[in-house]
């Protein structure tokens, strides 16, 4: 039975597309899991979701112009954050319902134009992902965003954790706190394009979320935090990508299942935050304190 | 001698309403100046005022001579807001968060040498949280979190330290620890500046007394500043006893 089973596990690893699908979805997990500690951080989900639909349209434009998808996604991107952010300021209305307001308009306005140019953009591709059919041009792309993402994030660390944990104090000892947001937002931007490659505009946000989610109820230690969201969104990446060559369905649609396994399976089994551990807590007798309290106020 | 800290003529308004009118005030190394005034008086809009937090509609803040936003950046201004407007559930420990206060003294990738670690250990020690070190920023109490900012302060090692209210909610023990603490950093030549509102202790450890009730009413020396009939001016009405024991 195993001696049968091996081969056929190996199968999908003969195809040149499939290993680079699944080397591309590593790649794009790792960046989009890096990235997504600092989202979840910063409650940004929201943000994540308008941001990769809004780049809709600049897709399309960039097909038009023939230019690099990235740049496109990145200008509809940064812009749609810039839009949210005027509109917020100007009008009396909350940031959620500006964003609302300005993806789904954006997003709506993206499948007009890709309605009206058919002949060049394959709309499901966009939607769902189409790694397996991955090209040479995009896997490039896919590599100089994650290059620059995994950088900025190395070099700014610290500054990041800090703007995002106590932007008074980053401000107060002299960091440009407007140009760190801008950064994330940036960045934000530009993994959404990779994201979009593998799993599509529609789940990108899992991507971007998910891992530093499952991340975050495991650890109370950033780094760690970080390491734990890079692993878990490397593996449901991979792992992903070569089970819907078995189950033959969507490569994103897998990709993004395994990543909510993970999350249920820390949401119940994690060590401090996990339901288990909370419910045993409570079981636990309870600690009597040292010395006997004489009528502690405060 | 050149002030540590010299505000001229500052003023700030909220929405066009004057919070705080043509502040001036320079104070010198080595001095501990109280800043009191009742709720709304303009206190934090004071601290805000220096830090630049708020843009003054009128009037330049300097600090040793710099510009606000340069002394910031050479590590010379520390400030403790009244509140701290942080992400309690932030995975960062007590230890990592009093380390942000040495940022100012690293490289630009912020790692952290032996004499950061050995400053950042001697500033928790200092605030009686050595033991607590460890625990998630969230995981303490109201005081015990006072302190731990308390002790980011101390860390950073500025010349001049913006106190906004650090008393607010720690206990009698601790406020003796912590004014000892200044008055020890006020020897080494620090320059303080500190809202408060335990009237009672002032006189104690406040080399000056600003009175303040949305503009300077008396600055100077505390026992002639703080005075009864003073006081009631910046509080309003008849205060008899307004300064406790
Ligand atoms: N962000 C703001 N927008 C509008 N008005 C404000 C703002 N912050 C403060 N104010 C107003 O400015 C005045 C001064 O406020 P400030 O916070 O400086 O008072 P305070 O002296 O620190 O008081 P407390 O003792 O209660 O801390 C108050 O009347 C307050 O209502
Ligand atoms: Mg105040």
């Amino acid at each position: 039975m195993e001696l049968l089973l091996i081969p056929d596990l190996l199968a999908p690893l003969q195809h040149e597309f499939m290993l680079k699908a699944i080397a591309v979805s590593a790649l794009v997990g790792l960046v989009c899991s890096a990235l997504s500690c600092y989202m979840t951080l910063k409650g940004w989900a929201l943000m994540g979701d308008a941001v990769s639909h809004a780049v809709m349209p600049g897709v399309v434009v960039a097909y038009l112009l023939s230019i690099p998808l990235a740049i496109g996604a990145f200008v509809f991107g940064v812009g749609s954050v810039a839009a949210i952010g005027f509109i917020q300021s100007k009008t009396r209305i909350k940031e959620d319902t500006v964003i609302g307001v300005v993806f789904t308009g954006l997003f709506a306005l993206g499948l007009v134009m890709v309605s009206k140019t058919k002949s060049t953009i394959d709309l499901p591709h966009i939607l769902f992902g189409n790694v397996l059919g991955i090209s040479d041009g995009d896997i490039i792309q896919t590599v100089v965003i994650s290059v620059i993402t995994l950088s900025v994030l190395a070099l700014l660390r610290k500054d990041l954790v800090l703007f995002c944990f106590d932007s008074t104090h980053a401000r107060s000892i002299g960091l440009n706190t407007g140009l760190l947001h801008y950064v994330l937002l940036s960045l934000l931007s530009l993994t959404a394009v990779a994201g979009l490659q593998t799993v599509g505009v529609i789940l990108v946000v899992a991507m971007l979320v998910t891992p530093g989610a499952t991340a975050y109820l495991l650890t109370d230690q950033f780094d760690r935090m970080v390491w734990i969201a890079m692993a878990s969104g490397v593996f449901s990446s991979v792992v992903g990508t070569y089970l819907s060559y078995f189950i033959d369905g969507s490569t994103g649609g897998c990709i993004v299942v395994l990543q909510t396994l993970l999350f249920c399976v820390a949401m119940v089994v994690a060590p401090k935050y996990g339901l288990l551990a909370t419910r045993s807590a409570r079981k636990a007798p309870i600690e009597p304190p040292p010395t006997p309290n004489s009528g502690g106020f405060e | 001698m050149q002030p540590t800290l010299d505000l001229q003529n500052v003023t700030i308004a909220y929405h066009g309403k004057i919070a705080l009118h043509r502040a001036s005030l320079q104070l010198s190394p080595g001095t501990i100046c109280g800043l009191v005034g009742m709720n709304g008086a303009g206190k934090s809009t004071l601290f805000k005022a220096i830090m630049g937090f708020v843009k003054p509609d009128e009037g330049q803040v300097l600090v040793n001579g710099l510009p606000v936003k340069s002394a910031q950046k050479r590590s010379q201004i520390a400030y403790v807001p009244q509140s701290e407007d942080v992400d309690w559930n932030f995975p960062v420990n007590v230890e990592d968060v009093v380390m942000m206060g040495r940022y100012g003294y690293m490289n630009w990738l912020r790692s952290p040498k032996p004499s950061d670690r050995a400053i950042v250990h001697e500033s928790l020690a200092r605030v009686e949280l050595s033991d607590l070190c460890d625990r998630q920023i969230g995981e303490l109490s109201g005081g015990q979190k006072k302190r731990a900012f308390f002790a980011r302060a101390l860390a950073q090692q500025s010349p001049v330290l913006l106190l906004d209210e650090p008393f607010a909610g720690v206990d009698i023990k601790t406020e003796k620890l912590m004014i000892n603490l200044l008055m020890d950093l006020r020897d080494a030549g620090h320059t303080i500046l500190i809202s408060t509102h335990d009237l009672s202790s002032i006189t104690t450890f406040c080399d000056q007394v600003v009175l303040i009730n949305r503009s300077i009413l008396a600055y100077g020396e505390t026992s002639e500043v703080f005075t009864e009939e003073n006081l009631s001016r910046t509080f309003g009405g008849s205060m008899q006893g307004l300064k406790g024991g």
